[in-house]
């Protein structure tokens, strides 16, 4: 079995900390992850993205070969459509409705929403607004994990360990914002999953 | 050594294998200059290495190499890290260090970044092994990243020369499991060696020379032992170095035959497994990441004995990262691009909300707008991205300090007025020089200096020297005080800004202007550490 995920968003937005959960919770199954990170210049609000791979078997390449990722996990709807090549034609697209638009040329939002949902199965959930909700907008990230647990190779407690784990030592605060973005993350991705018209 | 637990496998970037793998060496000192994507090696080390060995930022990459040396002339084990364009500043110590007689092992891990995610070239520091005729090792994982390390310090000490390991951005920046090895305790203070061996005089030099030609053939024998050869197909054999080896694994097993493969991870290049490759074969395809160096060595200048698939004959794009779509298509010729897809809009890395860059770059534009096509040359850092819009603001950025002797070069040639704007850990690791030739000329020039107290690009790592030191040092460097200005770079503080660089743009002779104001993701950073 594996799992291959393109993750991304813009610099800023948490991408790593999605794959560092993600990526502990199903290492932790015994499985092999290899999970690719953009550092330096890109990380400045501009676009970013991250292979993350796992399988129970070896992983070799750190990157995902093109037509073979199993899902896009997105903060930014624009950017879940940038590494399209990279998604198997069943694979799934999972992003975040609220656009981060520090470009001038954004394009218009429900045009963008409609071509991601008619490109794959999708996943479109109001991230931002949950996180605000669970206490903390910078939780849109955990938001989007919740979402796509259904689909990942760990159980959803698995996750919330993992997220114990990472952010036990930000307070409080932070953790318990986190905790309730998750689990109003998997109720969302539940009830928003699409699938594109059959031609 | 007092415990025999081995140390837990552990989830690392292949930047903090070698770290762990250094640590794990006894290293005793690591030196180095931020530089994507090197970085976090030494940040791996500063985080967790406690009291055990020295670690430290230097100025730049030169005096954080002759650091080490210094450390292995006294018989201790010494890490020095760097961008691969880094080890252009440290070439003039990395070469030399070739001729004395390395005592203690001299390790140097260089991250070249393939495809130029954060760098403005994409040099190969294979040919820099080749040149200083050293030992080179490329791991292909996060594993060998861990174990060469360790092993680069034997083979430093085994054939008294400095070693290099190179990595690629892909292994630097991936995280997978590493399974350490027990750890090594520190080589204890060495006696002092003859000197003889140390001072480059000509005479020495010569003979130290002539021994490291000596060291060769055994440098061969041992990569022609690291080699991994593996004849099976004759139909096709494939080289890989490095990563491009897990590129072509994960092909390899879709494919209905075995190609014959060789994987080079130390070099010099094997010659003896390369032949045996080739004369099994009918076709060689080499696979690396970087520059064609081993498929240059192999096609030399005559005919070819068997056809070679590789970057030079364009069946591996010339530039850029290989990837595994890379790979397959080298191999099976067969291009799988997806046609459609969707054209969106770029999304290009901008300065952060707040930036004190943003307010200085406003002050600049201002302070210029009546004057004929200034020229304004810039250097490397988050300030480099005044060069895009909303801004338009700066015209060049080449290397480490050259924007204050190119626009020093450009006031020579009769250019006016030019400006150089420079960040102040730049400044410290390179501007001071050139500064030190425009005050030694009186040279008709406008230096910004945009301090933000950090070294923002690659992570906020900490200054030399605190920010009120900086004017000290400008002063010292000769810089009339009547035309040295510190300046806050805030929204507020704009209109002084601009009243002093106009004054000294018109000022003729060298100026300097400090823009001051602290990096947002700094302060950020400060505040949750002391949190
Ligand atoms: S990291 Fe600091 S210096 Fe760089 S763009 Fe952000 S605020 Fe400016």
């Amino acid at each position: 079995m594996k799992m291959d995920i393109i993750l991304a968003g813009v610099g800023g937005q948490g991408v790593l900390s999605v794959s560092a959960v993600i990526a502990g919770a199903t290492a932790r199954l015994g499985w092999q992850v290899k999970q690719s990170e953009v550092h330096g210049m890109a990380q400045r609000g501009g676009a970013v993205s991250a292979h993350l791979r796992m399988a129970d078997g070896p992983v070799f390449s750190d990157l995902i070969p093109r037509g073979r990722a199993d899902l896009i996990l997105s903060l930014e709807p624009m950017e879940s459509l940038r590494y399209l090549e990279y998604l198997s034609p069943t694979g799934t697209i999972a992003t975040d409705i609220e656009p981060v638009s520090n470009i001038d040329n954004y394009p218009d939002l429900d045009a963008l929403l409609q071509s991601i949902r008619t490109a794959r199965a999708s996943i479109l959930v109001d991230a931002t607004a949950l996180a605000r909700q669970a206490g903390n907008v910078k939780a849109a990230n955990m938001v989007m994990v919740g979402a796509v647990a259904h689909m990942l190779p760990v159980t959803e407690e698995a996750l919330i360990s993992e997220i114990h784990r990472t952010f036990d030592r930000l307070g409080e605060k932070v953790l318990q914002a986190n905790l309730e973005a998750i689990r109003l993350g998997i109720v969302a991705g539940a009830a928003n999953r699409s699938y594109p018209a059959t031609a | 050594m007092t415990t025999t637990e081995k140390p837990a496998a552990r989830v690392v970037l292949g930047d903090e294998a070698v770290a762990l793998g250094a640590l794990h060496a006894g290293v005793t000192a690591a030196y180095g200059y931020p530089g994507t994507p090197s970085t976090e090696i030494l940040e791996y080390l500063l985080r967790t290495s406690g009291p055990g060995p020295k670690v430290a930022w230097c100025a730049n990459e030169k005096t954080a190499y002759e650091a080490a040396i210094g450390v292995s002339m006294v018989g201790r084990r010494a890490l020095v890290t760097m961008k691969h364009v880094g080890l252009n500043v440290a070439a003039d110590p990395f070469i030399n260090s070739a001729l004395v007689a390395i005592g203690g092992g001299l390790v140097v891990a260089v991250a070249d970044d393939p495809g130029m995610h954060s760098s403005q070239n994409e040099q190969d520091s294979r040919y820099y092994a080749d040149f200083a005729r050293i030992l080179c090792l490329e791991p292909s994982d996060q594993q060998e990243a861990y174990a060469m390390t360790r092993r680069a310090f034997d083979l430093s000490e085994q054939f008294h020369i400095p070693v290099l390991i190179r990595l690629v951005t892909r292994l630097a920046h991936s995280r997978s499991v590493v399974i350490p090895a027990q750890p090594q305790a520190e080589s204890p203070l060495g006696v002092l060696p003859d000197g003889s061996e140390w001072t480059l005089l000509p005479a020495n030099a010569r003979r130290r020379y002539a021994d490291l030609l000596d060291r060769q053939p055994a440098l061969l024998a041992y990569s022609e032992q690291a080699a991994v050869l593996q004849l099976a197909s004759s139909e096709l054999g494939v080289i890989t170095t490095g990563i491009a080896r897990n590129y072509f694994l994960e092909y390899q097993a879709e494919l209905d035959y075995q190609p014959s493969h060789l994987h080079i991870g130390t070099y010099p290049i094997p010659i003896e497994a390369v032949r045996q490759l080739a004369g099994h074969v009918d076709r060689i395809v080499v696979l690396e990441d970087g520059y064609p160096y081993v498929e240059r060595l192999l096609r030399g200048l005559l005919p070819e004995p068997v056809p070679i698939d590789g970057k030079l004959n364009g069946r591996v794009p010339a530039a850029g990262e290989l990837d595994p779509d890379v790979v397959r298509q080298a191999i099976d010729g067969e291009d799988r691009r997806p046609a459609d897809l969707p054209d969106l809009a770029g999304r290009p890395p901008q300065l952060c909300r707040g930036c004190p860059h943003a307010d200085s770059f406003h002050a600049l534009i201002d302070a210029m707008v009546e004057l004929e096509g200034p020229l304004v040359c810039s250097d490397i850092g988050c300030y480099t991205l005044g060069a895009l819009p909303p801004f338009r603001a700066i015209q060049s950025c080449v290397c480490m300090g050259a924007s204050i002797g190119m626009a020093r070069g450009a006031v020579d040639a009769g250019y006016r007025p030019a400006i150089a704007v420079i960040g102040d850990s730049t400044f410290l690791h390179s501007g001071m020089t050139p500064l030190l030739d425009a005050v030694a000329d009186d040279t008709d020039l406008t230096v910004l200096i945009l301090d933000n107290h950090t070294v923002a690009m690659t992570g906020t790592q900490p200054t030399l020297v605190p920010s009120d030191r900086l004017p000290v040092i400008v002063q010292g460097l000769g810089v009339d005080p009547d035309h040295l200005h510190v300046l806050r770079a805030s929204h507020k503080g704009e209109a002084d800004l601009v009243a002093a660089i106009k004054k000294e743009i018109a000022h003729r002779g060298v100026s300097v202007v400090i823009a001051e104001r602290a990096c947002i993701e700094a302060v950020k950073r400060i505040r949750k550490e002391r949190s």
